[in-house]
């Protein structure tokens, strides 16, 4: 994500209205996201403790925060003890520059990578290919993404927006298979044959991590597939890349956050793969790459710096009724959902302008959200600054400054409304749905009522002459 | 400056105010009662398999018994003499073939049906994830209630490293339809067998 690039800022409506048009698609997006976000409920019913477990998630995440150097300087010297290389990296391309150097220094050509959002967000793998690197993706999700040229729309299921059929074509298409057979298993089964031959030759394999412990060096790293325990098991070096605000103080907070992960983000009581990594194997390396990126950044943020507290669970994104409904890709950026909206306003607030408002601020992401962070307030926030900086986006603007004229005056409002109840009880439908009532193009406007709740409590609740004044 | 001073100081200058105190943990009542039960149903839902080494059965005629003698097995315990070993390879890639490995698992944990799995029961790591089918020994006196219990053993202390393994290798990621099966292994059997 380079911030000397000017890029056009994201038309998020727009790039929804394509998705929303795809109606077989969208049915499945929404739905398969609702039924993880249920599966969720049923993993919280089950933990008695779970708001406390969530009390402890955040407090522990704010405390390490607000001593996140100390707890840097603990981890890279147990990291250092345990016989792990430790690189710091000041933003993405310093993050690029690094693993290729460690890539050089051991002549690997091939890099075998299982899911990282870091790396997604420094852009590694474009700019590793030009320098000559074989990346192959080793998640499932992540693979037909990678295969089909496309970024992951989902942190967690990164090709969640995707029918049997898509993935079946896109195989066709890259690694051979019948384009006609669409069954989940012949693909997966596909795909595992022509992905392990990949990973017991690459020359160097690379996981992201979860979490990192300051009191032991170790990096944990939470997956289901087997390919990330593969790509690091496998080849002569391991190159972990970890955004700073992974650490954790003690390994018994683990206790705290692996309950919470995989219950928040799939519904299962924990990933198939809870892995530690504390060292290299004899005759191997380990490389861990602490990358900030515009991290320290946000820490310094009074309104925003808790949002460094997010474990990329998902959840937000999965209860978010814009995001099941729009689609990852619709918001053109490495992070989306609500926590995306947070997120990537902090790095370029002119081009992700348009997040903050993808949203109902409904505050169901605030209250899934396993570290309890305040996503809606913080949409909110953003939205503000947004506007102060003169950044919203132009259909936004006329809306609102007629808006807030409106609203500034009791007048005007019981004109506005009045008139509002009566257009949308005469008003013929063509011009109710058209193009200049956003509101109305996706949705039936509920009938309007004869009377505005105003009047009908003056109706039925008259003034009692003895009520006393306040 | 270099990289790493530059980004400390830039944390340091940016750290939040405010008192963070961190917190203690505390000891969360859990699961009582039978732990047995409890891990056999959670792992049953992480999609493993489980059964009980019959009292007086012999544990190599009983595993010799469930795999037979067509499929390559490699063994990474010391109770099965009569079984070829994992760390009989030079590199980690040499295991690819095997269709069927036994290890011993450490511990396990009944909320979630984990087992504890470090490089010294493995002995090569990729044990676990090249065969297509694990077999896991544990002893059934040797199971933590929860994964907070599991956090507080030294048993991660002197390993390089570890994973709490929980059922098959698994994927979702096409429209969600469960895969046991991934790039790990096909399946999961925990035999519970007493450490003798
Ligand atoms: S913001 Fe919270 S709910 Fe959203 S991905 Fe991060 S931790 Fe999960």
């Amino acid at each position: 994500m380079s911030t000397t690039v000017r890029h056009k800022p994201v038309d998020h409506a727009a790039a929804a209205a394509v998705f929303v048009a795809d109606a077989p698609h969208l049915a499945f997006h929404d739905k398969r996201l609702w039924e993880l976000r249920q599966k969720r409920d049923g993993q919280m019913h089950g933990v008695a403790e779970w708001q406390e477990l969530r009390d402890l998630a955040s407090a522990i995440k704010e405390h390490t925060l607000s001593q996140l150097p100390e707890y840097l300087e603990r981890f890279e010297a147990q990291a250092r003890a345990n016989g792990i290389h430790v690189h710091w990296a000041r933003d993405a391309e310093e993050h690029n520059a690094t693993v290729l150097r460690i890539l050089r220094a051991h002549d690997a050509r091939t890099l075998a990578k299982s899911k990282s959002m870091l790396t997604e967000e420094c852009e590694m793998a474009p700019f590793l290919e030009r320098h000559g690197i074989t990346i192959t993706e080793t998640d499932l999700g992540e693979r037909i993404q990678q295969l089909d040229g496309q970024s992951p729309s989902h942190i967690v299921v990164p090709a969640v927006h995707k029918l049997r059929a898509d993935v079946a074509r896109v195989f066709a298409r890259t690694i051979g298979g019948d384009p006609n057979n669409s069954d989940p298993n012949a693909l997966a089964e596909h795909a595992r044959m022509t992905t392990r031959p990949l990973m017991l030759d690459a020359d160097a394999g690379m996981t992201g991590a979860n979490f990192l412990v300051a009191e032991t060096g170790a990096v944990v790293v939470c997956t289901n597939e087997g390919n990330a325990d593969l790509s690091a098991n496998l080849p002569k070096v391991h190159i972990v890349s970890a955004g700073v605000e992974k650490l954790i103080p003690r390994q018994a907070d683990l206790g705290v956050f692996i309950r919470l992960l995989s219950r928040s983000a799939l519904g299962s009581p924990i990933t198939q793969y809870t892995s530690h990594f504390r060292g290299p194997r004899d005759g191997a390396e380990m490389h861990i790459i602490l990358v900030d990126n515009g991290r320290s950044k946000r820490l310094g943020q009074a309104d925003f710096w808790t949002s460094l507290k997010c474990i990329r669970c998902g959840a937000c994104m999965n209860t978010c009724p814009v995001y099941r409904r729009s689609g990852g890709l619709s918001y053109g950026a490495v992070y989306s959902g609500p926590i995306g909206a947070i997120i990537n306003p902090a790095y370029d607030p002119a081009r992700y302008a348009a997040l903050p408002f993808a949203s109902t601020l409904n505050g169901s992401c605030t209250n899934v959200c396993p570290v309890r962070i305040d996503i809606h307030d913080q949409l909110y926030k953003w939205r503000r600054l947004i506007a102060e900086g003169g950044l919203l986006p132009r259909k936004k603007v006329l809306g609102l400054r007629v808006m807030g004229v409106v609203l500034a005056s009791p007048r005007l409002y019981r004109l506005a409304t009045a008139s509002a109840r009566l257009a949308v009880r005469v008003l013929p439908r063509p011009l109710l749905y058209s193009r200049l009532n956003a509101w109305g193009r996706d949705r039936e406007v509920p009938a309007a009522p004869r009377e505005s709740f105003a009047a009908w409590a003056a109706r039925n609740r008259p003034a009692q002459p003895n009520a006393r004044r306040p | 400056m270099s990289a790493r001073e530059d980004i400390l100081t830039a944390l340091r200058a940016a750290r939040p105010a405010g008192e963070h105190p961190l917190p203690d943990l505390p000891c969360f009542p859990g699961i009582e009662g039978d732990l047995l039960a409890a891990f056999q149903s959670s792992l049953a839902v992480m999609g493993g398999q489980w059964v009980r080494l019959p009292e007086g059965d012999a544990l190599g005629a009983f595993i010799r018994a469930r795999v037979g003698d067509g499929p390559l097995i490699r063994s990474a315990t010391d109770e099965l003499p009569d079984f070829p070993r994992v760390d009989a390879v030079n590199h980690p890639r040499d295991l690819e073939n095997v269709d069927v490995a036994i290890v011993r698992a450490r511990f396990g944990v009944a909320e979630t049906g984990s087992v504890f799995l470090s490089d010294r029961e493995l002995r090569v790591n990729t044990i676990a994830y090249l065969a297509q089918h694990l077999i896991v020994l544990l002893d059934p006196a040797a199971i933590v209630p929860g994964i907070a219990d599991a956090y507080l053993r030294p048993d991660f202390a002197d390993a390089r490293y570890v994973s709490l393994m929980t059922g098959p290798s698994a994927t979702a990621d096409i429209e969600g339809v469960m895969i046991r099966g991934a790039q790990g292994v096909r399946s999961l059997t925990v035999v519970f067998a007493n450490r003798h």
